[in-house]
């Protein structure tokens, strides 16, 4: 290849049009201080600038560690929040900032399930009561009656239909979050954002509402935006991958490249934490980070991760790597930084930032 | 010198370990009874279909926290009194020919402070009325003072509390600002400025001021409870759906809302009676011809040496009132608080 970068070319190989397009979104939250009148004196830069492309009926994976954007990411897409810049497409349209009215026809196609369980159902309501809901608010009546449908649904995300009249502290995490899947397939959506779905859940519980998903996902054709911060979730259920750091997305990839190839020294890190349940077999890379991730009211210049980078020099501090296809990636394949990994995970490349614990495991060496 | 220890006896059969009170094997044993603990326990998780999650079908009624809450108030036996007191007090104050016969405006004068006789048990104040009647028929001032203040201030103080809440903003801040200047009146000062410039003599212009100074408690409690209930993701799930705002308030923030504000205003009531007497004892609350135990105490304040009666069973009455509704919230509050179960 002569060039070194390429223009992205997300998802090339994909079928059809963007459904979703996501560009350069935003959202700070204002900080307000001061004496004797507040005003804003900061903001924290949750979301600054994601890029993301989602087409109809694939599973995108957002992953990323905590409080790096990834939930406010989900909820400026169903437009919970306001967007402070950016813009969102949908379908063909822009709904960055649009009314309530303008997004009432959107709403039913647009739909979300929520990380806790136990706090996004309304206790004083009955089952039937809360799958019935966007039927009722969004004034849709299925042949049959919505009762029944209802009941389809209950049997569908694998519940009693004839738990219609319980109240949901009679059901476990697990039933809950079934609940709230029934209650978000309710309109038949196009896209679903599943912000952390299972992430409340015992793990025996996990795999169960994962592969309710799943099968969602492929036999209704739904797109959907899951968000975690488990990768072997993640990779389970999506079929390609976004990463993100501190409010934007760092690499994006089908599965196995972003988990075989991974480019982005953050992907490498990510990956190379999760526990190895093989004692024999390749040596994985193990690379530690040290310190936290930097405040998102006052991020770094240039690169964000530069801070915590093995690899960072001078360029990182000044100029921000754009989020394309470097040289040697597949096509699809985008990745924003400046000196990319190699694109394996084998070797037992050891790469320790912690001062502390290098010191320890040197000494125990 | 016995035998060494692991040759005993004793030491055989199903009990060879014992530390382990159940056999690990066998009928009954550990195994058995994990079983058929394990047994129950997904039966429940499954299909509660058992005797507590009676049907599950269209029909069932299913418990909510209103009918837990009944469930747990029936068998407190301090909302039992409680609420036994107040419906005795509520229908005396409705009917208090039930009691007595006797006219508490009649008076003698020749009887002034003579105490019980038969047929007057509580015996005669300083104007020579009948103390007995007297007590009774003023629990109709004190409750309906009570019932309507702190209904006025509850449905005045929750509806601006709630939708300050709910829309926060400038209307927000605004209301909080009016209601710490209520908060900032001294309630007796208050009552003095405000009810002696009024000449009725009924009880509205004191139920009046109460809910005046008695709203901004309840605004309080809705705002805070509103905004704790409104950033539940049920209510960020019901806005993604397209819902409203009337929508959202009424459906989902209101009812889960709305115990601590039923709470308050219950003890609030009680310490409206307590309020409403204070006035009528300084002479600005309920005047006479009016039938009140705070005007019957404030007149038999002097006289407390030369005739305690009559003190005492308008106070007591009164005294009796108030812990009544104050222990009624306490039940009620200990019923509606999820925590405490």
């Amino acid at each position: 290849m002569s060039e070194n970068v390429t223009l992205p070319q997300q998802g090339a190989k994909q079928q059809g049009e963007a459904l979703l397009k996501v560009e350069g979104l935003q959202k700070h939250f204002p900080i307000y201080g001061g004496f004797p009148f507040k005003r804003q004196v900061g903001a924290v830069k949750a979301v600054d600038g994601v890029d993301l492309t989602m087409f109809a009926g694939e599973s995108l994976g957002l992953v990323g560690e905590s409080g790096c954007g990834k939930s406010t990411t989900g909820r400026l897409i169903t437009r919970l929040l306001e967007p402070t810049g950016g813009k969102i497409e949908y379908a063909g349209q822009d709904i960055t900032h649009a009314k309530r009215k303008q997004l009432a026809p959107i709403r039913s196609e647009i739909q979300m399930i929520f990380q806790d369980p136990y706090s996004s159902l309304n206790p004083r309501q009955t089952v039937g009561t809360i799958i019935k809901s966007p039927m009722e608010v969004n004034g849709i009546n299925p042949p049959g009656g919505r009762e029944k449908r209802v009941r389809e649904l209950l049997e569908t995300v694998g519940l009693n239909p004839e738990h219609y009249n319980r109240f949901p502290h009679e059901f476990s995490g697990g039933q809950r979050q079934r609940i709230g899947v029934a209650r978000a397939l309710a309109l038949q959506p196009k896209l679903i954002i599943a912000d952390e779905p299972v992430s409340a859940l015992d793990v025996s519980i996990q795999a169960q509402v994962v592969n309710l998903l799943q099968k969602v996902q492929e036999e209704m054709g739904i797109a959907f935006l899951f968000i975690a911060h488990d990768l072997a979730v993640v990779r389970h259920f999506s079929q390609r991958v976004a990463v993100m750091y501190l409010g934007k997305v760092v690499e994006v990839a089908d599965r196995d490249s972003l988990y075989n190839r991974p480019r982005h020294p953050y992907t490498h890190a990510l990956l190379s934490a999760v526990p190895e349940a093989t004692v024999d077999g390749p040596q994985r890379e193990r690379i530690r980070l040290a310190g936290d991730v930097p405040s998102p009211i006052n991020p770094p210049t240039g690169c964000r991760f530069r801070t915590r980078c093995w690899k960072a020099q001078e360029k990182c501090a000044t100029d921000e790597p754009p989020l394309v296809q470097i040289s040697g990636n597949a096509e699809g394949h985008l990745t924003a930084c400046h000196f990319p990994e190699e694109p394996t995970i084998k070797g037992g490349k050891e790469v320790v930032l912690d001062p502390a614990l290098a010191s320890l495991e040197s000494d125990s060496k | 010198m016995p035998e060494p220890y692991e040759k005993g006896p004793y030491e055989k059969g199903p009990y060879e370990n014992p530390r382990e009170a159940i056999a690990p094997t066998g009928a009954g044993g550990a195994m058995d009874l994990a079983m058929s603990e394990a047994e129950t326990l997904d039966k429940r998780e499954t299909e509660p279909t058992g005797e507590e999650g009676t049907p599950p079908g269209p029909g069932g009624r299913p418990r909510s926290l209103w009918t837990d809450a009944w469930h747990q108030l029936r068998r407190n036996p301090v909302f039992l009194v409680s609420s036994l007191l107040i419906a005795f007090l509520v229908l005396i104050a409705i009917w208090p020919q039930v009691l007595t016969d006797a006219d508490p405006l009649r008076c003698d004068l020749a009887k002034s402070q003579e105490g019980s006789e038969p047929g007057h048990p509580f015996g005669y104040d300083t104007q020579g009325c009948d103390v007995y009647a007297r007590t009774v028929h003023g629990a109709r001032a004190s409750i309906t003072v009570g019932i309507a203040a702190t209904l006025g201030a509850a449905l005045l103080g929750s509806l601006l509390g709630g939708l300050a809440g709910f829309f926060g903003g400038w209307g927000d801040a605004l209301l909080s600002r009016t209601a710490d200047v209520f908060f900032g009146i001294p309630v007796v000062l208050g009552g003095l400025v405000f009810l002696s410039v009024v000449t009725s003599t009924t009880v509205w212009p004191v139920v009046g001021f109460i809910v005046l100074l008695g709203w901004p408690q309840i605004a309080r409690i809705a705002r805070g409870s509103v905004i704790t209930a409104a950033q539940h993701d049920y209510v960020q799930a019901a806005r993604s759906l397209g819902a409203g705002s009337g929508r959202l308030l009424l459906r989902h923030v209101a009812p889960n809302a709305v115990a601590p504000v039923i709470v308050v205003a219950t003890i609030a009531l009680g310490t409206y009676i307590a309020l409403e007497a204070t006035l009528s004892f300084l002479g600005v609350g309920l005047r006479p011809p009016t039938v009140s135990w705070g005007i019957d105490i404030s007149n038999a304040a002097p006289q407390i040496r030369n005739a305690p009666h009559m003190l005492l069973w308008p106070a007591g009455a009164l005294s009796l009132t108030v812990l009544a509704f104050i222990m009624l919230g306490d039940a009620v509050r200990d019923a509606l608080d999820p925590k405490l179960r």
